[in-house]
């Protein structure tokens, strides 16, 4: 009983911190609440018996990712005297867009079926280091060396945007 | 569950007074090597000179700039604080103690993916810096935080790469089981000489010190990400450095240094092992936190481009380069090849 009790708590939580990502006016803050979301989000993981998922979650996404984010934010002197004014057709057209994608997403959950969750698919040990090794390395190997490969690609590709045009011609 | 209650307030109470009295053996390090006497005058041999320290801090007056964001101003120091001892949980401090009503384990949390925690939350350790620097609205400030984290995510990699060679050799995250590996004298450092330099490099970096104090130069910034700070804002932080010396020193004598295994630990066993091991692995942390006051006070601090060039030119590759030769020496030594 306890344990359903945390659950929704956390994800109360964790919806609450997402929320406030996009409800909150200063961009440091809304990153800010972004990072708690991410820990907030590790933390279900870590109820799901998933402890790898969760601190690679928290290390790639709250200690690496979010740093470039705060960091490009910083740099960009944003205060409330500086802000851009955006006119009232950029505010009719994205109150639009972001309504339509409400609607799809709705749509999305409305038809959404749930599946009742296999007894074998919560056992304890599945988020475990040495399972989820395993499974990569054997089951799922051509995904994992796929992905990356593309992961590679992406670096390769953002190393050459960072180049100088003359550089690459020499 | 009250011995776990009792073990967390122990290292917590250690923690925080291993880190006030790095203060003062700081300065008397200091003191040594620049053949002055150092401090002197509270107590005998300087000994209450934290405390006077301690007491001076809190009495300041506890002051926020006019113009920074208050909520964050507050939140920095805080955040480097809590990262800074949220690391002690995972550490095993030493071998079981033996009681009547069954063992004493002396680990809050031994995790499945004991290392990676310490990374992850080594790396949201720069929030503190970086938050602090930013709400300061002082643009030297501005500059120490923006330093900080770049310098904090170029050592991170090599950090992390060198640590998997370990985890290899070992086949666990759990640094129980990294330590119960390095029995006797079968410890890491023998295999491993290069990984335990660039991880001792980059934990040099991780924790802003000496010659990587960049976010603090007080030569080009002024105070760095500190310098709006005062009272015992200030004091977090500083402390938040003095107790990630002491983690720090923790998880290189584990990683590398055997942890609490010593040198004939067979020929003791039961309470005695649990004792010898605690005070073998609190001598190792003890000189390793000496090597860092060592390196801070003989070597000048790098220029930034230094900084950046030895991270991702020489230290990574050098990472790279001793991940692949470990793993060719397992796959030839377990037989894979046959």
């Amino acid at each position: 009983m306890s344990i359903e009790i945390l659950v929704y708590i956390l994800g109360g939580l964790t919806v609450g911190s997402a929320l406030m990502v996009v409800l909150s006016k200063h961009p440091i803050r809304s990153v800010m609440y972004l990072i708690l979301t991410f820990f907030l989000i590790s933390a279900n993981y870590i109820m799901l018996n998933a402890q790898f998922v969760a601190i690679v979650n928290m290390m790639v996404y709250a200690g690496a990712i979010m740093v470039l984010f705060l960091f490009v934010l910083m740099l960009l002197n944003l205060s409330k005297e500086n802000e851009p004014k955006s006119s009232l057709l950029v505010k009719i057209a994205s109150a639009l867009a972001g309504g339509s994608l409400l609607l799809v997403l709705v749509a999305a959950i409305k038809d959404i079926v749930v599946l009742q969750v296999a007894e074998k698919v919560t056992d304890n040990a599945s988020g475990l280091v040495q399972n989820l090794g395993h499974l990569l390395f054997t089951k799922y190997v051509l995904p994992f060396e796929v992905s990356s490969i593309l992961f590679i690609a992406a670096i390769v590709g953002a190393v050459l945007l960072a180049k100088r045009e003359s550089q690459i011609i020499e | 569950m009250l011995e776990k209650l009792i073990l967390v307030g122990i290292i917590f109470t250690i923690s925080l007074v291993i880190a006030m009295y790095a203060t003062y053996f700081e300065r008397k390090v200091a003191a040594w090597f620049q053949d002055r006497i150092g401090p002197d005058r509270a107590g005998p041999f300087g000994l209450l000179q934290p405390l006077a320290d301690g007491v001076k801090m809190f009495l300041k007056e506890d002051f926020i700039p006019r113009n920074s964001d208050k909520w964050l101003f507050i939140m920095g120091p805080g955040i480097a604080m809590f990262t800074s001892l949220m690391t002690s949980t995972i550490i095993p401090w030493g071998p079981d103690i033996v009681t009547a009503s069954g063992n004493i384990v002396l680990q809050v949390a031994d995790f499945d993916i004991g290392i990676l925690f310490i990374l992850g939350v080594v790396s949201v350790g720069v929030y503190g810096i970086m938050i602090g620097g930013w709400a300061s609205n002082n643009k030297f400030s501005l500059f120490g935080a923006i330093r900080a984290s770049s310098q904090m995510i170029s050592y991170e990699l090599a950090m992390g790469i060198s640590v998997i060679t370990i985890v290899m050799m070992t086949g666990s995250l759990s640094l129980r089981d990294i330590t119960e590996a390095q029995h006797g004298m079968n410890w890491n450092i023998f295999y491993q000489p290069l990984a335990f330099v660039i991880f001792f490099v980059c934990s040099l970096a991780e924790l802003n010190r000496a010659p990587f104090d960049l976010a603090e130069c007080e030569s080009e910034l002024i105070g760095g990400y500190h310098t709006e700070y005062g009272s015992m804002k200030l004091g977090f932080f500083l402390f938040a450095e003095y107790v990630g010396m002491f983690i720090s020193s923790a998880v290189i004598s584990i990683l590398f240094f055997g942890g609490y295994n010593f040198p004939g630990m067979d020929m003791v066993e039961g309470n005695t092992l649990a004792v010898l091991g605690v005070v073998a692995l609190f001598v190792k942390i003890f000189f390793f936190i000496f090597v860092i006051m060592w390196i801070r006070w003989t070597l000048p601090r790098f220029r930034f481009d230094q900084l950046m060039h030895l991270g991702w030119k020489t230290l990574i590759p050098l990472a790279l380069i001793n991940l692949l030769v470990t793993g060719l020496v397992i796959a030839f030594t377990s037989g894979w090849f046959n």
